[in-house]
């Protein structure tokens, strides 16, 4: 459009950063991508998220924003085609938990399970599994977590799927079975299939070599 | 318009939470009727393994037998079902920020917060009070009307309810000094606005029961000598 500017700063192994790319060309929106040197944080960074200083930031006619949930809210309310949430509330709060449930929950048992060692880990894991089974609840049956298409749950919750089972590969742990959460795990796989989510992506072997290479420093800084 | 879509409205909630007190107030603000069902922390109800067994945690909204659980959640879904009182403002980008502030608040203040009040080694308490103190700090330059919703109530001073009546009870259970008006001047002053509000005076609980919570919690986590 005309006489506006939007920016998104993210890191290209941020998963937050991935939603709000998926959000904005799911409605074909156009942006300017900035790339965030995460351990030399620019000036521009520090200037709109002093609060965290983390990316991702969207900047909207010089207005910034940060948190990735919250931006995603902000984008949907501004344009409104391709609608992530539904327009009925109870739908909408569903949506909502859901994506909150994965970061509050999942994420801390998941990054627990590629951190730590011995029984932490095992204990980590079982949770994991735990949370995960409980998340798979939420797709209700449906093909997605947005219904007959995908929708603000999906798109918040999408990377996890990836991001589990590069953890599964690093730390020789299985956390999404097969078996038990077949519906869990065939949303993984429709989700991750589709083209406007697979063409954001950054490629596969990247993201496990910059995992490994996490997964080094973290299991070897041991108090 | 008819309120036809209130229905039947009930609250599960625990007397003395932070977390149900806000959605009460919101539903108070919203002048919407609801039927409060009382959880007990100690032996989950029966009502809570109905309504939320999967999470089994409170408050949850129930409404026409739907529930509606995480605070947060619940007050967005109160304000997108019932008219009048806006919590949330109209515009995108300031409903963002609103977003953002009271997420702020839940992750960062009620932590720091809580640290500071349940730690017992010094240095970590220490550690915990300055950043609370920063906290505090970020809140009190943020603050620039009346409310952090402008002129009336909104999401980020119902969610901020914390600061202003919690967080004064557990500074007085513990000892701590950390909302002082010599430091934080605007946010010492908002929070004396705020628990002057008819709406918010008319609906706060008594302290006793979270008193009661809160020193059972602490003295679960006391080391053993």
């Amino acid at each position: 459009m005309a006489g506006e500017s939007l920016t998104l700063i993210g890191f290209w192994g941020s998963p937050f950063a991935l939603r709000v790319k998926w959000a904005l060309e799911l409605k074909g929106i156009r942006y300017q991508y900035v790339e965030e040197d995460l351990s030399n944080k620019s000036a521009m960074l520090l200037q709109y998220n002093p609060v965290y200083k983390k990316v991702p930031v969207l900047v909207h006619d010089g207005k910034p924003l940060a948190e990735s949930l919250v931006i995603l809210e902000y984008i949907d309310e501004t344009w409104e085609q391709n609608p992530l949430l539904s327009h009925d509330p109870y739908e909408k709060a569903k949506a909502r938990f859901w994506s909150r449930f994965v970061d509050e929950k999942c994420v801390p048992a998941v990054m627990a399970t590629f951190s730590k060692g011995g029984e932490e880990q095992q204990k980590a894991a079982q949770e994991a599994r735990e949370n995960l089974k409980t998340l798979e609840g939420g797709i209700e049956g449906k093909r997605y977590f947005g219904g007959e298409n995908i929708g603000f749950a999906d798109i918040a919750i999408g990377w996890l799927g990836y991001w589990v089972r590069i953890v599964e590969e690093i730390v020789g742990i299985n956390l999404i079975d097969k078996e038990l959460m077949a519906k869990l795990d065939a949303w993984i796989d429709d989700f991750l299939e589709l083209p406007v989510i697979k063409e954001c992506m950054p490629p596969r072997d990247k993201l496990l070599n910059h995992n490994k290479a996490f997964h080094k420093l973290l299991t070897s800084s041991s108090t | 318009m008819a309120e036809n879509h209130e229905g039947e409205v009930k609250l599960l909630g625990f007397v003395g939470s932070p977390f149900t007190y806000r959605v009460q107030l919101a539903l108070k603000l919203k002048g919407a009727q609801y039927e409060f069902l009382e959880d007990n922390l100690e032996h989950q109800s029966q009502l809570l393994l109905k309504y939320n067994p999967i999470h089994k945690k409170v408050p949850v909204l129930v409404h026409n037998e739907k529930p509606i659980i995480e605070s947060l959640v619940i007050l967005e879904y109160v304000d997108e079902t019932w008219n009048g009182n806006p919590i949330l403002p109209e515009e995108p980008y300031p409903r963002a920020l609103a977003r953002f502030w009271a997420k702020f608040i839940d992750e960062k203040c009620l932590s720091a917060v809580w640290k500071a009040a349940s730690t017992f080694d010094e240095k970590e308490r220490e550690k915990a009070v300055e950043e609370s103190q920063e906290v505090l700090q970020i809140l009190e330059n943020e603050l620039k009307d009346k409310f952090f919703g402008g002129e009336a109530l909104g999401l980020v001073d119902i969610v901020g309810t914390f600061v202003a009546f919690w967080l004064p009870a557990i500074e007085q259970l513990v000892g701590l000094e950390l909302l002082t008006s010599e430091k934080f001047p605007k946010l010492y002053n908002w929070s004396h606005e705020v628990l002057n509000l008819p709406v918010v005076k008319e609906t706060l609980p008594p302290r006793e029961p979270f008193f009661a919570a809160f020193k059972a919690r602490l003295e679960s986590l006391t080391p053993s000598k």
